[in-house]
């Protein structure tokens, strides 16, 4: 009896946004009488951070300072349409949509600014921290709070954009299913280490080393709470989840959480993790969606580590220690595999 | 611990920039963290109401009678809600974007078809009255034979879970079962492989476990409106939806949402808003409708269990030349979202590889289940399992190392996929490199050098034998020419290769897509339709 270290790989590319109806979403941006801007929408956040991605991706565009932007979302009467916060699609999506509002609210700043100074447009760049000045003579500027008073209450310009990101619609042959389901995809490799007890079938995640390629971070920190959290959402599919532990007989669903398994803090591992940024030509700055594809390489890496530990191959989910046991029993005993360092 | 690789793919990226890249604080953290975020149930109102439903306790049946007038006449009780009061009943979430027929009921009308089935709602001053309420409520049924396998319901003289598609399976294109992806000639190449190699895989069905559960408050306004504070992921999908179950202008209907304790694709669904809104404007009262835990784990829908079938046709230098999959998605006793998950799943087939000879047949399958919904990685988590575990076995069957053999397949800038798109901005071998130098993963130098921006189009266009490594280590396999068409498998429990389900009925095949005049059929004679 003893416990067995094993090492399992899985690579995987995940497909961003939804391939119906176009799936579009909208965004009006607009700024206040002082040069201070909003961003309208209907998207939710559901904890993700896609206000913060929204925020950053709309000031860049604007070129404004992050502080001076503020994002509304999710009221019917006040935020144009959005498809929802599902399918990896709010970044991509929200994110394109918010960038043409931008862009258009960026060109009225810049004319109204222009006015001001007596210059074209053209010959006019913003500083990223609230001004805008000729290009090449820095000390001709103007702030863009005086641009936004003086759109508002001397010129009549209305410093404002909207914008929509659709998709242009696929059909899905019947014959061939040739498609368009995806305008870009995100990547990763994930490799695990794991400890089976060949005495209990208990399976541990020791260690988690990773690769995700994702466009382009908005936010380091938003990415990487949803690359933290996805890894462990991946790894709590893999050996402890079922809401019908004897599927597809329905019988003992779980009522609670005293009764659905989950890995708890002390099943936390350490997750080592690079991120790599290809950008997508139509992502916003590049970026793609990170929110479904991180849970997906952790299940069948798991499930490989598993047999590189023992020798034994679970195929149905979730791999609990009552499977490895009775894999590892009608195998005769635990083979370990080859080592892969 | 995060780190960056800014130096791979630098020549294709724009780093000057201000505010992009920058790990901004967001903008609702100290509401978050102070516990001060309104949630839609933070929302408070006087003489507020509370909608419970009443559940059916089988999985299959036939409602004979229904009796709640002594749950009418309890303490408390505002409204009793059945079935005849929802102006448009049957519904299907998709119907908004043209997708599927009209084939749930909001309120159990003859039949119910899973256990935990809404047949009655009872509005009360509080949850407490509602529930007391419900147990006076005295229904007798008719138990039906009930199938929980996906397989089984396929079967001929299975029960029929769904009268809107009655066969037990979504109907595609209006003539087919299932979708169909088609490329290539997989039979053919099954016959040249070195390694047929076939498994079975299960997904598990999972909840999304939100902190928050399922739920909305919706609020007559006065002007005739009513507000619906929700925990709704995509508000307009909801309003759009609550709208049409109720036979509203969507401009009556003002939803606010937008702070949601965890959604993972549990609250798509738009479970709560048709009857909170109902039992508002029955009522003239601000009615919550939330979700219990218990309701949330076994009645608010789970992700979906899928079975996977997966055979490939692999050569002795690791190159996979044909893969073919057989799936099945559990949606439940109604559709909810599962039919687009299909769709999904065939454009995602056969995974991040470059296969020359790819079919799939996926089918959307009804079951007296509580209906499945999205859920993170929707349509792709369950394959993605299943062919990453398929990867490795193939990879032990010619004895290559598993990292190596997926770079050697991975697509690359250029290739054409099976759906018949270009592969493009692909970065499947630098995330391996990397994840491998991290792990001290040994890769060979070759491997270490590869490049998803080289080879991907000379692959397509002819075949380059020498861009091959030679594999790892020599094959395990005996150099007889005998196929290998088993794979050791330490469950006896199952066998698919020996219980095959009954093959669906094939319309006539289309003719494959024209194969180049080379006759190799490697990684390239079947790339005819190949667009740009």
């Amino acid at each position: 009896m003893a416990k067995h270290h094993g090492r399992g790989v899985a690579t995987i590319n995940y497909p961003i946004g939804m391939n119906l109806g176009g799936d579009p979403s909208q965004a009006l941006v607009h700024s206040n009488p002082t040069g201070k801007f909003t961003v309208s929408l209907s998207s939710i956040d559901l904890g993700q951070g896609m206000k913060s991605v929204i925020r950053q991706i709309c000031a860049e565009t604007l070129g404004v300072p992050v502080a001076d932007v503020y994002v509304d979302t999710a009221d019917s009467d006040t935020g144009p349409h959005c498809t929802g916060s599902f399918a990896s699609r709010g970044t991509h999506r929200v994110g394109n949509a918010v960038m043409v509002a931008a862009r258009e609210a960026r060109a009225v700043m810049m004319e109204a600014a222009a006015e001001e100074l007596e210059v074209d447009p053209g010959d006019l760049e913003t500083d990223g921290r609230g001004n805008i000045r000729v290009k090449g003579a820095p000390h001709r500027s103007i702030t863009v709070r005086e641009v936004a008073m003086a759109a508002q209450f001397k010129q009549g310009k209305t410093i404002a954009g909207r914008g929509i990101f659709l998709v242009p619609l696929s059909d899905v042959d019947p014959e061939t299913g040739e498609m368009s389901p995806a305008t870009c995809y995100a990547h990763a490799c994930v490799i695990v280490d794991v400890e089976v007890d060949d005495e209990t079938g208990d399976v541990s995640v020791l260690k988690m080393t990773s690769a995700y390629e994702i466009g382009r971070a908005i936010n380091p920190k938003m990415v990487e709470q949803q690359l933290v959290g996805g890894a462990w959402m991946g790894m709590s599919h893999a050996l402890y989840e079922t809401v019908e532990p004897y599927y597809p007989d329905p019988r003992e669903g779980p009522r609670d959480f005293n009764e659905y398994l989950m890995p708890g803090p002390g099943d936390i591992c350490p997750h080592e993790i690079v991120v790599l940024e290809r950008p997508a030509p139509d992502g916003p700055f590049g970026a793609k969606g990170i929110g479904e594809m991180c849970a997906n390489p952790v299940l069948p890496a798991v499930a490989n580590a598993i047999f590189n530990a023992v020798g034994v191959r679970i195929n149905d989910l979730p791999i609990t220690p009552e499977k490895v046991l009775r894999a590892i029993k009608a195998r005769g005993g635990a083979v370990p595999q080859a080592r892969m360092r | 611990m995060l780190e960056f690789r800014k130096d791979i793919f630098a020549d294709e990226r724009d780093d000057n920039l201000l505010e992009i890249g920058q790990p901004t604080q967001r903008q609702d953290m100290l509401g978050h963290v102070t516990a001060t975020s309104r949630y839609y149930d933070d929302h408070r109102f006087a003489n507020l109401l509370h909608l419970k439903v009443l559940r059916s306790p089988h999985a299959h049946a036939r409602i004979r009678s229904i009796d709640d007038s002594a749950a009418a006449r309890a303490p408390g009780v505002k409204r009793i809600i059945r079935a005849a009061d929802v102006p448009v009943n049957l519904n299907t979430l998709l119907s908004l974007m043209q997708f599927g027929k009209d084939d749930e009921p909001s309120l159990a009308t003859d039949v119910v078809r899973y256990k935990g089935e809404p047949i009655l709602g009872i509005v009360a001053t509080s949850e407490r009255a509602a529930l007391e309420a419900m147990a006076l409520v005295r229904i007798s049924y008719d138990p039906l034979p009930a199938v929980f396998d996906v397989e089984e319901a396929l079967k001929p003289g299975a029960p029929s879970v769904n009268p809107t598609y009655p066969k037990n399976t979504f109907e595609y294109h209006g003539k087919y079962d299932h979708q169909k992806l088609r490329f290539g000639d997989v039979d053919a190449a099954f016959a040249q492989a070195d390694v047929v190699l076939e498994d079975r895989y299960q997904m598990s069905p999972i909840e999304h476990a939100p902190t928050e559960t399922n739920g909305s408050i919706a609020v007559p306004d006065t002007n005739g409106r009513i507000v619906v504070y929700t925990s709704t992921q995509a508000l307009f999908f909801s309003l759009d939806t609550a709208a049409k179950i109720n036979a509203l202008p969507s401009n009556q209907l003002h939803f606010i949402g937008g702070t949601v304790g965890g959604g993972f694709g549990g609250k798509v669904d738009t479970m709560t808003e048709p009857l909170a809104i109902l039992a508002a404007r029955l009522t003239g009262a601000p009615v919550r409708y939330r979700f219990s835990r218990h309701e949330e784990m076994q009645f608010g829908s789970p992700r979906g269990a899928e079975r996977i079938y997966i055979k490939d046709g692999i050569m002795r230098d690791g190159r996979i030349i044909a893969r073919q999959v057989r799936a099945y998605f559990d949606s439940g006793a109604y559709t909810r979202l599962s039919s687009y998950a299909v769709i999904k799943c065939a454009g995602h087939i056969p995974g991040p590889y470059t296969i020359p000879n790819v079919s799939a047949d996926i089918y959307c399958v009804f079951t007296n289940r509580t209906p499945a919904t999205a859920m993170r990685g929707f349509g792709v988590t369950a394959i993605d399992f299943a062919i990453e575990c398929q990867m490795d076995k193939d990879a032990v069957a010619i004895g290559m190392d598993p990292l190596e053999f997926r770079m050697l397949n991975a697509y690359r800038d250029g290739d054409m996929k099976a759906h018949r798109r270009e592969a493009k901005n692909c970065a499947l071998i630098e995330c391996a490199q990397v994840a491998a130098e991290k792990a001290q993963w040994p890769l060979r130098d070759e491997f270490r050098r590869m490049s998803s921006r080289q080879g991907g189009a000379a692959r397509a266009g002819v075949t380059d034998r020498s861009r091959m490594p030679a594999p790892a280590v020599p094959p395990r396999v005996p150099a007889s020419t005998t196929q290998r068409v088993t794979y050791e498998r330490p469950m006896p429990a199952v066998s698919p290769a020996a219980t095959p389900p009954p093959p669906p009925p094939t319309p006539p095949q289309p003719p494959a897509p024209a194969a180049s005049g080379h006759g190799a059929r490697r990684f390239s004679s079947v790339f005819g339709t190949r667009r740009r």
